[in-house]
């Protein structure tokens, strides 16, 4: 049987499965065989030391890196059961699908209200009225809206750090994608700033599927259902060495090298 | 020790970053104080309503001049700044990092650095003399455009760049294409380096005479056409200065400009200051 949420997401099952990924930049081979299914409407926090290709992975899934140039790509990775580097994928359709929230909150240096409604106007929503209310309804389920609700008309860049990064979230929100990816979204932030992110995650989660990168092994341990543990082997390609539910990885890993990871002693 | 004389050596860099600064303010007072004070003077309305007699006697007014210069400049920039702004775009964002692109690139800061009297020659050979526009405003405006260009996109591809990356990440990832993210996005935010291209061009094109001599010719009769040859109020500068005795009437002229090129800065910074909050749909 098929569970349907409310933005009509099919939530059963993996939502994305990377199959015998590849990376390259040039020569250089930033990602080795990758094979992980992340489930829908949960979230999968990425760990790992710096440079094992976390962040080279999830800009994979909405096909970032496809601005860099010289990179490529072999093997597939599959969101609902299509590879995303088929010929016929229209990119600006897979980018809509799946937001990004990225390390340093950037929002546009314009109004808090444009912020937000520049994703759907681009996508030709055009009536005053219904940019509003998505407007609206994306600050509510990013949790900014009582804060800023006063102020919709001046510039995003007066908010503080935490609140711009509700705000990158609520503008990702704004052109209903099913997945949300997050790339170290709370390294610039403070604790309070953090822990109000990682319960907006936790809610969004029931919605969304939700992909974090994170260096905080307390945050993926707080936030996330699954975890996958990335390193680089000894030519500096990024592998997967382990990946399973949060409470296995964090209590009982099975790879010496994840535990080591996990308690500290490297990394 | 060492403190005392790093702080002796940051009161030197300041009393000559302050020296230079006092020094090229006091110079800017001093010569448009001059120009203004010999030249508002002779400024009336008979000297802005006439056009001058031309010849020898230095007699009559600028009116003819005023009009050339508005109309020459109009026409420059209708076509400078659509070109200029294009390829800027061009070589900013879509450009290949390969040979070809290196090699327009060094082309484009070669010509900047070309005297203007050379594209004179240029705007005269093909415009006037091939394309038969004559001594016109017509062909010392595209002659104008081609010594523009140059610092145009040069000026503007800079402010392109400033534009933070991470602005262009958000608005992809956001699902918008290319050119949604450009023209919605970098543009808007490059807007304020963009006018500063403007004013540069405006600023060279005002003071430009060499190469507007040998395309526009000197005409000071009253431009009826853009086929018309016509005589802006720099080269009137020139004549009245050189080939007549009204000095009185140059430093009237030159104050005139001077107010103009005012006028046009203030003009365009608040048009931008407007199509900026247009494009980011603030207004």
């Amino acid at each position: 049987m098929t569970e349907y949420n409310f933005n009509g997401q099919n939530c059963h099952g993996d939502k994305i499965k990377a199959k015998n990924l590849n990376f390259y930049y040039g020569s250089f081979q930033a990602l080795r065989d990758i094979n992980l299914d992340i489930p829908g409407c949960a979230i999968t926090a990425i760990i790992g030391p710096s440079g094992c290709g976390k962040s080279s992975f999830l800009r994979l899934l909405n096909r970032m890196n496809d601005l860099i140039y010289g990179s490529r790509i072999e093997g597939t990775i599959e969101l609902d059961g299509k590879n995303i580097f088929d010929r016929d994928v229209d990119v600006v359709e897979l980018r809509k699908n799946v937001g990004m929230v990225f390390q340093k909150p950037n929002p546009f240096p314009i109004s808090i209200f444009d912020n937000i409604a520049f994703g759907p106007k681009q996508h030709g929503k055009k009536s005053k009225i219904e940019l509003e209310e998505i407007v609206e309804n994306s600050l509510k389920q990013a949790a900014l809206w009582d804060e800023v609700k006063d102020k919709l008309g001046q510039s995003a860049l007066a908010l503080s750090g935490g609140q711009q990064q509700r705000l990158c979230i609520a503008r990702v929100l704004s052109v209903e994608p099913e997945v949300i990816l997050m790339d170290e979204p709370c390294s610039a932030l403070d604790p309070m700033a953090t822990l109000k992110i990682e319960d907006l995650m936790r809610t969004l989660a029931k919605n969304y599927t939700i992909i974090i990168v994170t260096h905080n092994m307390q945050q993926a341990a707080r936030v996330s259902d699954t975890t996958a543990f990335f390193m680089m082997e000894p030519d500096r390609a990024g592998s997967l060495v382990e990946y399973g539910s949060t409470s296995e990885i964090f209590t009982n890993p099975k790879d010496k090298r994840t535990e080591d990871y996990i308690t500290g002693r490297f990394g | 020790m060492r403190n005392v004389s790093a702080k002796q050596t940051q009161k030197l860099a300041m009393a000559g970053i302050w020296g230079g600064g006092v020094i090229t303010l006091l110079l800017l007072i001093v010569i448009i104080g001059y120009v203004l004070i010999q030249g508002l003077p002779g400024i009336n309305w008979e000297f802005l309503s006439t056009n001058p007699k031309g010849g020898l006697s230095g007699e009559g007014g600028i009116l003819s001049t005023v009009v050339s210069t508005l109309y020459l400049i109009g026409i420059t920039l209708v076509l400078l700044v659509p070109i200029g702004i294009g390829s800027a775009v061009y070589l900013s964002e879509y450009a290949p990092n390969n040979r070809l692109t290196r090699i327009i690139r060094y082309g484009i800061e070669t010509l900047a650095g070309i005297p203007s009297i050379i594209f004179g020659l240029f705007g005269y050979a093909l415009f006037v003399t091939v394309l038969s526009f004559n001594f016109s405003i017509l062909s010392g405006a595209l002659t104008l455009v081609c010594l523009l260009l140059p610092t145009m996109i040069t000026t503007t591809e800079e402010a392109l760049k400033a534009v933070s990356y991470s602005y262009r990440e958000a608005a992809l990832a956001l699902g918008t294409t290319k050119w949604q993210m450009i023209s919605r996005i970098v543009l808007p935010s490059a807007i304020p380096g963009i006018v500063t291209a403007v004013i540069l061009c405006i600023g060279r094109a005002i003071g430009e005479t060499a190469c507007l001599y040998v395309t526009m010719g000197g005409s000071a009769a009253m431009p009826s056409s853009l086929l018309e040859g016509g005589r802006t109020l720099s080269l009137h500068v020139f004549y009245l200065a050189m080939e007549t005795n009204a000095m009185d009437k140059a430093m009237a002229t030159a104050a005139v400009l001077i107010i103009i090129i005012i006028l046009i800065n203030a003009l365009t910074n608040l048009l931008a200051g407007r199509f900026q909050k247009r494009l980011k749909g603030i207004s």
